[in-house]
């Protein structure tokens, strides 16, 4: 079960039996577009508030992955999700439209990656035969509580993200078919003095490398191992802090395998987002709509998803604190692996 | 000329601006203090009898004017002009008298574009 100081092999292969994404207007247009299942074309969805909007994408994505897996509400039993807004609202005032056993994380835009973990872990160890994981996040809320008021139209250094407005949700089941989680690293809280929120990339990158330095130490295994190594929006600014850390400690992984979350879902040239996409949305979409069914189809075999997040809140920031960090990594193969071989 | 000096003076405020923004690294909201207050410094500069910020008017014209630095400016020139006639109690009474109605049309066009638009993001 436990692996090395902060891993865990999951030795009864929980399945992700099926998965949802809902997106805005924005991310529709990007370059994942097609890999969505619902895009929306208003921001507000009709809804009187942005944060209505937020929850309403949630509520859509869990009960479509629900459909998708041919299962009821009633045969899920626990709901693991989390978001960036403050105790967690969207999440659950979703869980209370669902009415599932809730279970509320947060490890900001490593949540996608966490409730994954989470809810592969409770499979696993049998405390759950079927699990729904899920997080969501809408420009407009995440930017008004984190960033300056948006209405303030205020410059955003090139180094900046921008939130990704959508919802991922999977279930994660003992029975039935689909990838199967195999692994996860769970990250410590690294904080390497950096105070700018504008520059979220570069706060993130080390505990990406930090989670990705542990796993492969806990798992005796290296870069070689995975067809693709994804981070999870330390967009182009961090990303590329993260590729010179690793090769700063010696661990080579192949840039053409290494890619990011946040770098994936924009266009760089056509859409203006300076380094890239953030939020928990960003994980959660990019792994669930566009990863997962590539790997279904067959273009990766084994992929490792490190899903990074900045621990800030906007009152630590005003009080001068610096920025911690964390990112949990998980391992998604493609159909069952063979027993008794190394996961 | 004016115009000239104007478009010249206005746009090296602004690359102040984004300097503040770009190597000081300032927020927008201690960048525009930062600029009120060097106004109202300059403004409380007199020599010869009028203020240095005056004479930047009367060289520079809207340059000088449209930038936020003419706000700290005003700030300082109605509050020293009720200092000379009312004494001290004019300090208070005098630093929103230039600018009254700057501050009024902001409230009031503020309240208009409210009940226009939805107010809150």
């Amino acid at each position: 079960m436990r692996k090395g100081r902060q891993s865990w092999v999951f030795e009864r292969y929980p399945i992700i039996r099926s998965a949802a994404t809902v997106v805005g207007p924005f991310e529709g247009q990007g370059p994942l577009g097609k890999d969505f299942d619902i895009v929306h074309g208003d921001p507000r969805i009709n809804e009187p508030s942005w944060e209505k909007a937020e929850r309403r994408m949630m509520e859509e994505a869990c009960t479509l992955a629900i459909e998708n897996a041919k299962i009821t509400k009633e045969n899920v039993d626990f709901h693991v999700g989390g978001d960036l807004m403050n105790q967690l609202t969207s999440s659950s005032f979703a869980a209370r439209t669902l009415s599932i056993p809730h279970i509320g994380v947060f490890g900001a835009c490593s949540t996608a990656m966490e409730s994954l973990a989470l809810a592969a872990l409770l499979v696993n160890s049998q405390a759950a035969l079927t699990v729904l994981a899920g997080t969501c996040s809408h420009n407009a809320t995440a930017e008004k509580q984190f960033r300056y008021p948006t209405e303030y139209g205020s410059q955003k250094p090139p180094t900046a993200q921008y939130t990704v407005t959508g919802a991922g949700a999977s279930i994660v089941s003992a029975e039935g078919e689909g990838p199967v989680v195999t692994a996860a690293t769970i990250g410590r809280v690294i904080d390497m003095g950096i105070t700018d929120p504008f520059n979220m990339g570069a706060a993130m990158a080390p505990a990406a490398v930090d989670t990705i330095t542990a796993h492969f130490r806990d798992m005796e295994c290296g870069a070689s191992h995975y067809d693709l190594i994804v981070t999870g929006d330390l967009a182009k600014v961090g990303h590329d802090i993260a590729y010179a850390l690793l090769e700063k400690h010696q661990i080579e992984i192949p840039r053409d395998k290494f890619i990011d979350c946040g770098m994936l879902i924009y266009d760089p040239v056509q859409q203006q987002v300076q380094s890239g996409g953030s939020g928990c949305g960003c994980s959660a979409v990019v792994t669930y709509g566009h990863l997962l069914r590539r790997l279904k189809e067959g273009q990766w075999q084994r992929i490792l998803i490190v899903g990074t997040g900045s621990l800030h809140s906007p009152i630590t920031f005003q009080q001068g604190e610096t920025i911690p960090s964390i990112a949990h990594a998980v391992v998604i193969e493609r159909g069952k692996p063979r027993i008794g071989g190394a996961p | 000329m004016i115009f000239f000096w104007a478009f010249v003076v206005g746009g090296l405020l602004c690359v102040v601006g984004q300097l503040c923004f770009d190597i000081l690294r300032l927020s927008p909201a201690h960048t525009m203090t930062l600029l009120v207050v060097a106004g109202a410094v300059v403004e409380g500069i007199v020599v010869d009898g009028t203020s240095l910020y005056d004479r930047f008017v009367s060289f520079a014209g809207a340059g000088a004017t449209v930038p936020i630095t003419s706000f700290g400016s005003a700030l300082v020139h109605g509050a020293l002009k009720e200092l000379s006639t009312s004494g001290a109690i004019g300090i208070m009474a005098g630093i929103f008298e230039v600018t009254s109605a700057g501050i009024s049309a902001a409230l009031i066009f503020s309240l208009m574009a409210a009940l226009l638009v939805k107010p809150k993001g």
